[in-house]
Formats: structure tokens, sequence, C-alpha cells
């Protein structure tokens, strides 16, 4: 499956808010957070969630410090800051609103749809 | 895993950053943590049993294109494509603890300038009532500062030093010695000339004591057009700060301007010869030289209002009148001129292949020579009745001095439009006459003074 590009730009601040809520992480594991969360359908290219990061910490909502383990590389984290769980606890009710409308859609106009055939695999069991 | 291609990665990892390096929009910092997400993207593949390169290819993929990724931190970062004056720059480890004493020196130096205008004070040297001995020692006050913050800057040698505090010792003697009247024009003219004489002596400390280098030379003028304009802009914050002094505090009742005339304008115009200077140094990789830029906007400009004159001279028969400031006039055009040529050649490619701009930097030199010559021409049929005073001969020789220049540039200029001359030969030429200047700098404030007995 496809997602397309907007869909992911809208879902990418509260997804690395709502991933930096459990906890400081860095850039590579909230990567990898996603993927999993996602099944691996979400698709980000690995660079632009640089960018994102930077944006967000410039909007305060979240504060990055630079940390070396010993023996190890430098790696930058990422913490999520008060500003940014109200941020978060507002986009929530934003998606929720929009989930809600979507199941809405979804329920009425179901006996109008063909139900979606289920995958290949699945009919072969 | 083999030693080989361990060591291959990280070349490959290397060269990625250097990519990287190469867009403005990324920083030092980015890099680092673009290289940490590339590395451990590659250590889970190869964990998952790619090979080492085949882990790099995949992991460079999924980071996204350069161009894609500079045009997202452009977006996030558009402050990162105005180029910055960055005042600690990026931390680079090696000339580090040089640049963090670079700015307490410059300071100090700074601080020199504008006390030392104060010292004769001390003395009972008034601003008000001694003003001709401010005059002849402008440029001993500032100067001397911005010639020892090079030396430190530039890590001269003791002997270079030794010749750049005898060149002012002599400047002093030269401004001083002289039993001139307040009012004679020996003293106007080395209050002109020692500024020149000693600008040139700091040249010796900006160039850290090779002088004799063509090359260096020429970076020295990039320098004095590049000083000029910062100053200028200085001194154009300097008077919206002393308007808003002035102001406010007469607004309270309290009268500024004594402080402003005896502290904040000499003070700061001392100060601010070494801090122009030193901004010309921190910015030098950083911003584009302006004089280059404001030559292109101007050469055609001149070469326009030039040949107009030409024109409406011819147009008109009307003769040049030769007032006693005609001469100065055209003087001060040949400098302008003089200026336009040099910062035009001074940020020109030495090996591209003369264009459009150059002849009309041909035809500005040319036209200025013919107007000069035309005024030389009016002039020395009335030089016999004036007699020469100082003034008439320093113009006189000054005038003699640029033509020369000019002249002589349109000849090797006209070679090397013609394809005949290498650019470097203009280029030589310009570099090699700033001696000229020097000694007939020095001249005028050592000996017109002798020459016209003390008139």
């Amino acid at each position: 499956m496809h997602i397309t590009k907007d869909l992911v730009a809208a879902s990418a601040t509260p997804l690395v808010l709502g991933i930096l809520a459990e906890g400081e992480s860095y850039g590579y594991a909230i990567l990898k957070q996603v993927n999993d969360l996602s099944g691996g359908e979400l698709e980000w290219t690995d660079g632009l969630l640089y960018p994102l990061l930077h944006r967000l910490e410039r909007l305060g909502h979240v504060e990055s410090f630079w940390e070396t383990p010993p023996g190890g590389r430098r790696r930058k984290y990422y913490r999520i800051t008060d500003q940014g769980r109200a941020e978060l606890a507002e986009q929530r009710r934003q998606w929720a609103t929009v989930v809600d409308a979507l199941r809405g859609v979804w329920n009425n106009t179901q006996s109008a749809l063909t139900p979606i055939p289920a995958p290949a695999w699945e009919l072969g069991r | 895993m083999t030693a080989a291609s361990e060591y291959d990665l990280e070349g490959q990892i290397a060269e990625w950053r250097t990519y990287l390096r190469r867009r403005r929009e990324l920083r030092h910092t980015d890099g680092e943590e673009l290289e940490d997400h590339l590395r451990s993207q590659i250590t889970e593949l190869t964990e998952a049993g790619l090979r080492t390169d085949e882990a790099f290819l995949i992991s460079v993929k999924r980071m996204g294109s350069f161009d894609e990724l500079s045009r997202e931190f452009a977006r996030e970062h558009s402050e990162r494509l105005w180029k910055q004056l960055v005042l600690p720059g990026e931390p680079d480890a090696a000339a580090a603890a040089r640049t963090r004493r670079e700015l307490p020196v410059m300071v100090a130096c700074a601080a020199l300038a504008a006390l030392s205008v104060k010292v004769p004070g001390l003395f009972g040297i008034g601003f008000d009532d001694e003003g001709s001995f401010y005059a002849r020692n402008l440029s001993l006050f500032a100067l001397p500062a911005l010639a020892a913050y090079f030396a430190w800057q530039r890590r001269v040698s003791p002997r270079v030093i030794g010749v750049l505090a005898a060149l002012f010792v002599l400047g002093a003697v030269g401004a001083n010695a002289y039993p001139l009247a307040d009012d004679s024009q020996s003293v106007i003219l080395t209050s002109i000339h020692l500024p020149l004489a000693l600008w040139l002596v700091v040249g010796v400390a900006y160039v850290g004591g090779d002088w004799r280098s063509d090359r260096r030379r020429m970076d020295f003028i990039r320098f004095t057009g590049e000083w000029l304009i910062y100053f200028a802009l200085i001194g154009l914050g300097g008077g919206v700060l002393t308007a808003f002094t002035v102001g406010t505090f007469n607004a309270i009742g309290l009268d500024a301007e004594g402080f402003i005339q005896a502290w904040l304008l000499p003070c700061g115009a001392a100060a601010a010869v070494v801090v122009a200077a030193w901004l010309v140094e921190a910015k030098q990789s950083v911003i584009e030289n302006m004089a280059p830029v404001l030559t292109r906007v101007f050469t055609p400009l001149f070469v326009a209002a030039l040949l107009a004159f030409l024109v409406a001279m011819v147009w008109t028969t009307n003769g040049i009148n030769v007032e006693r400031d005609a001469l100065i006039l055209f003087d001060l055009l040949l400098v302008v001129v003089l200026g336009l040529l040099l910062y035009a050649l001074s940020a020109r490619d030495p090996g591209a292949r003369p264009g459009l701009f150059d002849r009309l930097q041909l035809a500005l030199v040319v036209s200025a020579l013919v107007i000069d010559v035309l005024v030389l021409v009016a002039i020395t049929g009335r030089i016999t009745e004036w007699g020469f005073s100082p003034n008439k001969t320093a113009a006189l020789g000054e005038n003699l001095i640029l033509l020369t220049n000019l002249a002589w540039s349109a000849w090797l200029f006209l070679g090397f439009v013609r394809g005949r001359m290498p650019f470097g030969r203009l280029e030589q030429w310009q570099t090699r006459y700033i001696l000229v200047y020097a000694v007939w700098a020095w001249f005028v404030v050592l000996a017109f003074p002798l020459v016209f007995s003390f008139r």
C-alpha cells in the first residue's frame, strides 16, 4: 500500500511527538519506531526526519542535547517539552475528530461499497 | 569482516560527508547527526546479513537525495542561505585558540586608538584652539593601533616591527618638526598626504612584512576598498547614534553636544578604523566583496558621464575654465577612475578572456585620459602666471603620477583586450605602482615644507 505524501506529512508531527512523549530518543530510533508502529507501511525518506525535528525544536515542542556514550560516537537526542505535550494533546484532539468523522462516513457508505477484497495469501489459507 | 572492507566503508562515509559539507544549508552538526543515522542504518543492515558496501548503498538511498535534503533543510533553516558573520566560527579546532583571542586583541587595539586621540589633551592641547595640530596628526592616532593589530595578527618578525615603528616615528617628526604656520598650505598638504603615507605603512603590516609580493599587495588593495566601505557604514551608524544621543538628552534638558564633540566623534572614529579593519578580515571568506560590486555598477555610469562631458565640451566649444580648484577636481576624477579600474582588476579572474566589461573599462580609462590631457594643456599656459605654490605643485604632481599610471594601464589594457597581453601584466603594473604613491606621499610630507620654505 502506498500512503500519499500529504498524509505522511500531516501525520509526521503527531507521530514524532507521540514517540518522544514516551521518552527521549534520537533520529534513527524514532524512525525505527515509526516503522514498527505502521508495520512498515509509513515510508519516510530518512533524511527528512531531521528538518522536521529541527522545526519542532525551533517551535519549542522538543529540545535537543548531545550525548557521548563512553567509547562511542556523539549522538543528538531529543526530548519533548511541556509545550510539546500540550501540542500533542491538541493534535490528538484534532486527529480524533478527523478519525471519528471518517469512521462515520465509512459506516454510512459501507453498504454501498463493495467489500475490500482480502489479500491473496489470506484467500489461499 | 575483513579490515580492508572496514577501511573502505570509512572512506565511503567520509566522501559522503564531503558532499554534505558542500551544502550551505547543512551545518557541521547536521552532518554529524545524519552520519550517526547512516551508521546506525548500516550497522543494522550488516547485522541482518548484508555486505558492507550493499548496506552503505541502501542506507544512502534511504537518506534521500542531496537536493531533496538540502531543500528541506533550507525550508527549515532559511537564514542559512544568508551568509552570516558568526563571531566564533564553526568549531574547526586548529586555529580556535588564536581566534578566541582575536576579539579581545581587536578591542584592545580599538581602545588604544580611541584613547590616543585624548592623549594630547592631557598636555593641554585642546581640540578647539589647536585644530591644525589635530589635522596634521590625525592619522597618527588611529593607524599605529591598526598596524599593531595586523602585526599581532600576522605574527610579523621583530625586524618588520622595528621598520613599522621607525616609519611612524618618521611620520610624527614630519608632521610636527617643521615650523609651519597654522594657515600655511604645507599644513594642509601634510594633513592630506601623511594619512596616505601611513596607510601604506599599515599595508606593510597587513602583508606581514612581505611587501615585495605582488599578490599580497593586491590583497591590500582589496582590503583598502572593503575597509573604506565598512568605515563609511560604521560612520553612518555613528551618525544615527549621535543624532539619537543629542535628541534624547535634549529632551530631558541636558546638552550632550560637548561630550559628542570631545569624546564620541573623535574616539569613535579612531576606534572605527580598527573595527572596520577587523570586520573586513573576519568576513573575508563569508561575504562577497562589496567594492567590485560597486565598481560594476558605477563603471558604465562613469563612462556615460565622461563621454557626455567630452561631447558637451566639443559641441559647445567651451574651454575648461581653469580655476584654482579645477586641477584638484580633475585629480579626484582620476582617483575615482583609478579606483574603478583597481577594484575591477582586483575581482577579475586572471584566466578569463576579455569581455564587454573590459572594453567598457578601457573606454573609461581612455575618456578620463583625454579629459585630463585637455585639462593639463589648459593649465600649462597658466602655470607661469600662478607661479609654483605648494598646493599647485602637489596637485600637478599628483595629476602627472595618475596620468602616467592610467596611460600605461590603457596601453596594457588595449593589449589585453586585443589578446596580445596576459592579464597579469596589468595587475603587476598596478601593484608595483603603489611604491610610486608611497614615495610621492612621503616626499610631500617631508620635503615640501623645506622646498617651499614652510609656506
